[in-house]
């Protein structure tokens, strides 16, 4: 998630590129304590047994920066693989800020971008330290000492060590403010795949998430909420729940009525047998019918005009006009471990364990909810079991739940808020529901003229404490990838209209680009068609001169994937292209057509994140992102029957896709020396309109409504 | 009253027989490998084995497994699940994680009943166990993986 938008809100906010670009020593000597490990940094502890844990300050969620950001220190610190470990950094802003955003907090795939020189310089200045260390001990000349794969060494003399016996020694180093870091070719393990930090406790059960936190006489806790949005509790009746074995106690919380049980079963019966009647004159009663009815007369009406180029009154001349109109759905996020966090209040003092994203907003959440100074608020930071955007609240939901249960107990203790799977799917929080409009127009050659793009969405941002950074302006992450294209389309014009409803929205994995590129890719397919062009030459045609790593993807996947145009031996075949996340991916996808429905047997896909920290990594985020993608756009949608109940619960109605139905994937990486880019994300945008496009070339039909199998209500 | 064993040991549970094993495992035995994801048997992540055959734990009271073995990933010993653990990490085909103790589970269930698996025994025997990830291309690779070493 996150934009352009945030970023600069983020740093107008004034907590401190500059300064967090520091490394955050500033006392001096570095501090020990007899029996803890050398921990010269905020980031970096080094055992006596030679261990090199890394504190990383991003949310491990699949996405690889346990294993990134221990990459980087390594790099740097000339460490071996092998004594490498990682674990989530707690919520500390000044310590831990993403410095994308001068706040603590994970997403818009910047893990890896905003890291890059912190982690080397980290890593630099303990090599730094280190070093000095020996020389010291040994009473060399510390030019003379070389460090490789985790020893320390002086040829001439012989002499050499792990860091592990210099830690004390190092301790009392000065911690250099500035080290140098290396030339990228000297670079040992940045650009070669390793094994991850994460893999073996994620093949032995052992690996902890929120959910797997047990605390002395813990209670477990369901909240029952509304079935419509927007919806308040009214009144509740607890008896039949307090009558379940094992329920202790039920309260009212501003989110609905929770139900604390000895256990989790019993916590789930209670709230089965909870009878709540809801205040629903405030909630969201439209459809998805509805909704979208309303969102096309506000198409109609006009919205915001977000960028213009040209005049796009060159329409009425054109000679030949291309309209289309698209309707995506709400989508869930649907992460394997759906929203739970483990919160124990203890003589004042509060401290909580879950897969956090925004440390920044969740940790003054907890402690304005429970009236104790932030600094009384701590947040171990676990695994999560998968994310895409659902755990980067704005709003701080989750964090305030689970404070709110702690409160409502009105009393010292622990107790585990978890949310079941239908919780997850009705739960809101959902992509927003989007309607695009085009208009393109041609000449008599076959050359765009002009390109009219109405957006019509909820913001994500207003009506949350992000709401600030807007700064009264559009929010950028409706609409990006409908704005900054890289064609050239003589005129045109990109117009947002904003839509209010109590439903809930958030950032999905890859943001507005879930809904832009499938709508600019798959139109302007449809328009190079009516031009009689390749999509592939006819997208490298409308690519000026200095668009390089953009014509670089296109290039390669067309390369790699063999295109000859969109169809061969009965199969289709559909590029498409998105820069995302300052990411460049462009796909083809190999589609047949089964029985009516595309099965999509093959994607090629290639990717210019700059420098390629770990080549296994962004592989994997590539496949991640193709198959996430491939699931939503066959078969999910989130719907609003009438009355505005969710009509999804779980996954037998929100289906996920399955291994059958996963492609193959070949990926391609662009060789680059530019800093490094995010790769979460950008996987994803290409995929849904690549598939589509070959689909229309094997089948006739284009597709302009979300999923491909079902359609709208 | 349910006794059961688990993972070797007798153990026996003085609470609702309609606690399904699920919740049994990790809330009175703290045995988390196991994972919730669905509590309706269509995700796979609460994969078990209930006297040797891969059960959705989720689904299944613990009145059913009286007198019954269980054997959670933490428990999982012989080749089978010594091939696909190693075959799991040399690829890293996990990402969150979350999901995988359900797909190894159901893997080494395969090749024990498959030692051949073909990519359509795959599709057929993992088809219950969702991914979120998508990290299906190297559960597929994992578990060829682990069938070559097994051959020997």
């Amino acid at each position: 998630m996150a934009m352009e938008t945030s970023r600069r809100g983020f740093l107008a906010a004034g907590a401190g590129l500059t300064l967090g670009l520091m490394l955050p020593l500033g006392r001096g000597r570095a501090q020990m304590t007899v029996a803890g490990p050398f921990a010269p940094n905020a980031f970096i502890r080094i055992g006596t047994d030679d261990v090199v844990t890394v504190l990383v300050k991003h949310l491990e969620m699949g996405q690889g920066p346990y294993t990134g950001l221990a990459t980087l220190v390594a790099e740097e610190l000339d460490a071996d693989w092998s004594q490498m470990r990682a674990e989530g950094a707690p919520a500390n802003d000044q310590l831990y800020a993403n410095l994308a955003f001068g706040a603590q907090g994970t997403g818009g795939s910047t893990a890896i971008a905003n890291s890059y020189m912190q982690m080397r310089k980290a890593g630099a200045a303990v090599r730094t330290m280190l070093v000095a260390a020996a020389a010291q001990e040994w009473g060399v000349p510390a030019s003379e000492i070389s460090v490789k794969a985790g020893i320390v060494a002086h040829a001439a003399s012989g002499k050499s060590s792990g860091f592990g016996a210099l830690t004390q020694a190092a301790a009392a180093q000065p911690v250099p403010e500035d080290p140098p870091v290396k030339d990228p070719k000297d670079f040992v393990l940045i650009g070669k795949d390793r094994p991850k930090l994460d893999t073996p406790g994620k093949t032995d059960g052992s690996a902890q998430f929120a959910m797997d936190i047990y605390r002395d006489a813990m209670l477990t806790v369901v909240v029952a909420h509304p079935m419509k949005f927007g919806a308040k509790v009214a009144s509740f009746d607890d008896k039949a729940a307090l009558a379940v074995p094992g329920v202790e106690m039920v309260r009212q919380i501003s989110s609905g009525v929770a139900v604390y049980g000895q256990n989790t079963y019993a916590a789930l019966k209670g709230r089965d047998a909870l009878s709540v009647t809801w205040d629903e004159s405030a909630a969201e009663t439209r459809s998805s019918a509805e909704l979208f009815e309303a969102f096309v007369q506000a198409a109609a009406a006009g919205g915001v005009p977000v960028e213009e180029q040209g005049d796009v009154a060159t329409l009425s001349g054109a000679a030949k006009v291309i309209e289309a109109e698209y309707r995506f759905p709400y989508l869930a996020h649907a992460p394997m471990e759906p929203l739970d966090a483990v919160i124990e209040l203890k003589s004042g003092k509060a401290e909580l364990w879950y897969g956090c994203q925004f440390p920044a907003f969740d940790r003054p959440t907890v402690a304005g909810t429970l009236g104790l100074p932030v600094e009384d608020v701590r947040i171990n930071v676990l695994l999560a079991g998968g994310s895409f955007g659902r755990r980067a609240q704005g709003s701080a939901h989750l964090a305030a739940e689970a404070a709110e249960i702690a409160k409502a107990a009105g009393r010292d203790g622990a107790f585990k808020l978890v949310w079941t799977r239908e919780d997850d799917i009705r739960g809101g929080y959902y992509r927003p529901m989007t309607l695009h409009r085009f208009r393109a127009g041609l000449d008599d050659s076959g050359k765009i003229i002009a390109w009219e793009n109405t957006v019509v969405n909820q913001s994500i941002m207003a009506g949350t404490p992000m709401e600030a950074m807007l700064k009264g302006g559009p929010d950028n992450t409706s609409f990006e990838g409908s704005t900054g294209l890289p064609y050239q389309f003589g005129a045109r014009r990109i117009v947002w209209a904003r839509m209010e409803s109590p439903v809930s929205v958030l950032w999905w994995r890859s943001v507005g680009h879930t809904h832009t590129a499938y709508a600019v890719e798959t139109f302007l397919d449809e328009v190079l068609e009516a031009a009689g062009k390749d999509p592939v030459a006819g997208r490298l045609e409308l690519l000026p001169a200095e668009a390089t790593r953009e014509r670089g993807v296109i290039e390669k996947v067309a390369e790699i994937s063999g295109w000859t145009g969109p169809t061969r031996d009965g199969k289709g075949y559909g590029i498409a292209y998105a820069k995302s996340f300052d990411t460049y991916v462009a796909q083809v996808a190999e589609v047949e057509d089964q029985g009516g429905a595309p099965r999509v047997t093959r994607v090629w896909c290639a990717v210019d994140c700059g420098v390629a920290v770990n080549p296994n990594v962004i592989r994997a985020q590539m496949e991640g992102g193709i198959g996430y993608g491939l699931g939503t756009a066959l078969h999910n949608h989130i719907t609003l029957a009438p009355g505005g109940e969710v009509e999804q619960s779980n996954f037998h109605d929100y289906p996920m896709l399955r291994i059958s139905e996963m492609p193959a994937v070949e990926v391609a990486i662009i060789e680059s020396a530019a800093d490094p880019t995010g790769v979460g994300e950008p996987g994803l945008p290409p995929l849904a309109p690549a598939v589509a496009n070959a689909w229309r070339a094997i089948s006739g039909e284009s597709r302009h409504v979300l999923p491909f199998g079902g359609a709208m209500s | 009253m349910t006794s059961f064993r688990v993972n070797g040991r007798d153990h026996t549970l003085d609470i609702d027989p309609d606690t399904p094993l699920l919740w049994a495992l990790r809330d009175e035995l703290r045995l988390t490998g196991t994972k919730f994801g669905c509590g309706i048997a269509q995700c796979g992540a609460c994969t078990v084995m209930l006297d040797g055959m891969p059960r959705r734990s989720c689904v299944t009271p613990i009145s059913m497994a009286e007198g019954r073995e269980v054997t959670t990933i933490e428990g999982m010993e012989g080749p089978e699940i010594t091939a696909i653990r190693a075959a799991w990490t040399a690829i890293d085909v996990p990402q969150c994680g979350w999901c995988q103790s359900g797909q190894i589970m159901s893997a080494t269930a395969l090749l024990q009943m498959v030692p051949s698996p073909s990519d359509k025994d795959i599709d057929h025997a993992m088809a219950g166990n969702i991914c979120r990830c998508a990290t299906y291309l190297r559960i597929r690779q994992a578990i060829h993986d682990a069938a070559k070493t097994l051959e020997g």
